[in-house]
């Protein structure tokens, strides 16, 4: 296990992403399972960043845990903002036209579907959010 | 992420090179509306775009509203692996590929 203690802001994203994929490399994750992965990620912590401490700003734990057998990562955001669940986010409705359609839940919808698992709660104080996607 | 366009005539080609990702979408969304007006041909060439964020379909989005007024709008070269990200969406009912 692997983790990043970091100011949660949007000009932080790139050292997340390099720390994420540092530790998928070394695992031999496939290309197209990474993008998949750095999306997600790109979608949570821009999301912490932006809404987790209003106008303020606050830190982020990004913790990436890589298991062999059978291959996987959980990759775990722990910050202490406002409670929020992105899960509880309604689905955008993606059958409307491009007229029809706004650009509200398009990220957390994408981290639905891409990844394998995705869990939230609110412990002590934290929001915690992990991800789970398999390496093959 | 970096874009070369070409114009010609009412026809303009945007190739985007890089990463279109949440700090390099607003320039995209710059860009682009900075270069639209008049345009009925806009061509996006993706054949070098590495990866697409929810930031980058928003602009996309916008994009292809402001061209279904005005003329029409294609993706060209657009990978695989970006492909799905457009299918999960939805996005790809929305936008035009070659």
């Amino acid at each position: 296990m692997k983790e990043i203690d970091i100011t949660a802001v949007v000009e932080n994203l790139s050292t997340v992403i390099d720390f994420v994929d540092e530790q998928l490399q070394a695992a031999n994750c496939p290309m197209k399972i990474q993008m998949q992965i750095d999306v997600a990620v790109e979608e949570i912590f821009v999301n912490i960043s932006n809404y987790a401490y209003g106008p303020d700003v606050g830190p982020a734990t990004v913790r990436v845990s890589i298991t062999d057998q059978p291959p996987m990562v959980d990759i775990t955001f722990i910050d202490n903002g406002v409670p929020y669940d992105p899960l509880k986010r309604e689905d955008p409705d993606i059958s409307l036209s491009a007229e029809q359609r706004g650009i509200g839940g398009l990220g957390i919808f994408i981290v639905k579907k891409s990844m394998d698992d995705v869990k939230y709660e609110y412990r002590d104080g934290h929001n915690i959010l992990t991800l789970k996607k398999g390496l093959n | 992420m970096t874009i070369n366009k070409e114009s010609k005539g009412s026809k303009l080609t945007m190739a985007i090179q890089g990463r279109v990702d949440t700090t390099t979408a607003p320039e995209l969304d710059k860009q682009l509306r900075e270069s639209i007006d008049g345009v009925t041909d806009l061509i996006l060439d993706f054949t070098k775009v590495e990866y697409v964020s929810s930031a980058g379909l928003r602009v996309l989005l916008s994009a292809q509203k402001i061209m279904n007024k005005q003329g029409q709008m294609k993706l060209i070269g657009v990978s695989d692996d970006i492909k799905e990200i457009f299918d999960i969406t939805g996005f790809s009912e929305i936008l035009t590929f070659e």
